[in-house]
């Protein structure tokens, strides 16, 4: 019997001038996250019902980017996705374009289990979910009044996004107009809302399986789907490991980067670690993302490219870490 | 070394006894799509427009389940999808959902080109059409009496059919059952190469019949149905669902890059790791080889290269 590993993430590129009290409030949360996954663990239960639990969690917690706390489209809106992926047969499930539905990945998971088919989204999503009774509120739900601040200035930014200039948040002068000039997927640092959250275990039996749940690019084009539900971008799981990726979407879809992670492996015979490293090196061009990585021998990985990555690891021998840069 | 190209029209269960009314409009479609295709890359057209206006051709086609002649829904709505990339830049876009647009494979490229993103769905992708001034018609337009048949047939068989697959028979067959039984037809694709190495590729489809509406295939997942990177382009069709899990087309270019085996062998390879009966793929390489490997029954597809070699074919070709 093997060891188990768990990994969890709340999403890469982070603003370097995040305020202490977020970055410890957001250590809290990954800690609570890492001791649930850590105590389903102990109790035997399967990598792909860790996994669900986890996300679970991290959705129904407002501070990090998926479920409530979700950063919100052009017109205001949440629009959600998620996928799932169990790496004993590769069996898989994903879901786009929530609206009302409380835990996207738990939905995500039901395609997976209860549907012939892989991946639902928007309206006939919404139905399924009605059909199988799962937990259901209204849009409002999902929207902060943090992300609702951030839209506005997504919004402003995009208008003077050739100056390179971070909006001033609060009442100071011209000092904070030339500040870090850190970008991600178009928007400054200050305004980009790390997205995505994700979880990735192996179990005592070697089982591996991997989460990730989003609302997805702060002022996105309603209707815009991101790597996070795409099976072999956000999201991927097979018998040698389970990988959980973030940061920005466009770049994750174009390198299908969770797959990557498991073909160097494959294919090139490199253990986690060099495949993790030489993913996010290699394979991401002027991308910027991170990823959560387990093999089935046990070990936990992590690697990005970005300004930090809210992340937290911990293996079956006593190992944790929580950390943001 | 010149340019390369090859086409499909669905990968499945297509029986050998197609009876030729039905298989001979689907020959001269591929025929006649490829011949579009060829006089594109002889007239120097970059193959990102080669494959996008093929995909636009064979979607036009009322026989081949893309565009119009689309399977439809469990609703008996049409939902189509389709992406397409670029092998040099991995430029890639991708829609689903789309209902009214005539063009899914022109939606997607617009995606690419015009937006930030690389995938829109259902009311977004529709609304962007609309700015974007593409032609969008009535649903009715794309609904075949051939489609609305099948759907009834799988819905009396209480299955999803996968392209092809023989619906099951539960008593012996009646005249409109072996009707029925006559090929399905499949998603389109199309890759190509040009003399300096250009890939580039493009599938579009209205997915399985009776499928759950709001369903998403393989089609517009990159890595999934489609993919081109510096080394192959690859468009897969079948089982959406075994296409997804087995990140089909990204796979192909990844067993090339790693393991050092030609296209040839690395489109074998893939292909024998999806279970049997699910997938099909047509592929073409940097340097103008072809392959279309495929573990169905059948697959509608053709090729063309510029030294004059051109084959179309359904079933098995002795030297596969």
């Amino acid at each position: 019997m093997g060891a188990w590993a768990i990994a969890v993430h709340g999403g890469a590129g982070v603003d370097p001038n995040l305020p202490k009290e977020r970055q410890e409030e957001a250590k809290r949360l990954l800690t609570r996250c890492l001791d649930i996954g850590i105590s389903a663990l102990r109790s035997n239960l399967p990598a792909i019902d860790v996994v669900e639990l986890v996300v679970r969690e991290l959705e129904t917690d407002p501070l990090f980017n998926s479920g409530r706390g979700s950063a919100l489209t052009e017109n205001g809106t949440v629009e959600m996705e998620a996928s799932i992926m169990d790496g004993p047969k590769r069996r898989c499930g994903a879901v786009s374009g929530l609206t009302t539905v409380k835990n996207p990945v738990s939905l995500a998971r039901l395609v997976m289990d209860k549907t012939p088919h892989s991946y639902l989204a928007f309206a006939g999503a919404e139905e399924f979910a009605r059909k199988q009774g799962v937990e259901l509120v209204d849009n409002q739900y999902f929207i902060t009044e943090d992300n609702v601040g951030m839209l506005k200035l997504a919004k402003e930014a995009n208008s003077i996004l050739f100056d390179y200039r971070i909006p001033t948040l609060g009442t100071c002068g011209g000092g904070a107009a030339l500040e870090s000039p850190i970008q991600m997927n178009g928007l400054p640092i200050s305004v980009y809302a790390p997205e995505t959250v994700g979880c990735v275990v192996v179990d005592k039996e070697g089982r591996c399986a991997a989460a990730t749940s989003t609302g997805g690019l702060m002022n996105k084009m309603t209707g815009r789907i991101g790597d996070s539900p795409l099976i072999g971008s956000g999201t991927y799981a097979c018998d040698l490991v389970a990988v959980s990726c973030t940061g920005e979407g466009e770049a994750i879809i174009r390198s299908t980067l969770a797959r990557e992670v498991a073909a160097v492996m494959e294919y090139k015979g490199l253990n986690l670690h060099e495949a993790v490293d030489y993913v996010i090196k290699y394979r991401l061009d002027e991308g910027k993302a991170g990823l959560i990585a387990v093999s089935k021998n046990g070990e936990v990985a992590c690697g990005f490219n970005t300004t930090g990555m809210f992340r937290g690891c911990a293996t079956e021998d006593g190992f944790m870490e929580v950390g943001v840069w | 070394m010149g340019w390369a190209i090859a086409i499909h029209g669905g990968a499945g269960d297509i029986p050998l006894s197609l009876p030729p009314e039905k298989r001979l409009p689907r020959e001269a479609g591929l025929r006649r799509c490829l011949e579009v295709g060829i006089a594109a890359l002889k007239a120097r057209n970059h193959p990102l427009d080669v494959v996008e206006l093929v995909v636009r051709e064979l979607e036009n086609h009322p026989n081949f389940n893309a565009g119009k002649g689309s399977v439809l829904t469990t609703s008996g709505t049409v939902e189509m999808e389709a992406s397409i990339m670029d092998g040099k830049t991995m430029k890639c876009g991708a829609v689903s959902g789309v209902s009214t647009v005539v063009n899914a494979i022109s939606l997607a490229r617009l995606v690419m080109e015009k937006t930030p993103h690389i995938y829109l769905a259902f009311d977004g992708a529709e609304a962007f059409a609309r700015e974007q001034g593409l032609e969008t018609v009535e649903m009715s337009h794309f609904i075949t009496p051939e489609n609305i048949e099948r759907l009834k047939q799988a819905q009396e068989a209480d299955r999803v059919q996968i392209d092809y697959t023989q619906p099951i028979q539960k008593e012996t067959p009646k005249d409109a059952a072996v009707a029925d039984g006559d090929s399905q037809i499949g998603t389109v694709g199309c890759v190509a190469v040009d003399n300096e190495g250009n890939l580039a590729t493009a599938t579009s489809t209205g997915g399985l019949v009776n499928k759950m509406v709001g369903r998403i295939g393989d089609t517009p997942v990159i890595g999934a149905g489609t993919y081109a990177n510096h080394l192959c382009a690859v468009s897969a069709t079948g089982r959406g669902e075994a296409i997804i899990r087995g990140t089909v087309a990204r796979d192909v270019a990844a067993v090339m890059e790693f393991k050092g085996i030609s296209l040839k062998e690395a489109a074998a390879y893939v292909i024998d790791r999806v279970p049997p009966g699910t997938a099909g793929l047509i592929t073409v390489s940097s340097t103008g080889e072809i392959t279309m490997p495929f573990n169905t029954t059948g697959m509608f597809r053709a090729c063309a290269t510029e030294d004059g070699y051109s084959e179309i074919a359904i079933w098995d070709s002795p030297s596969k």
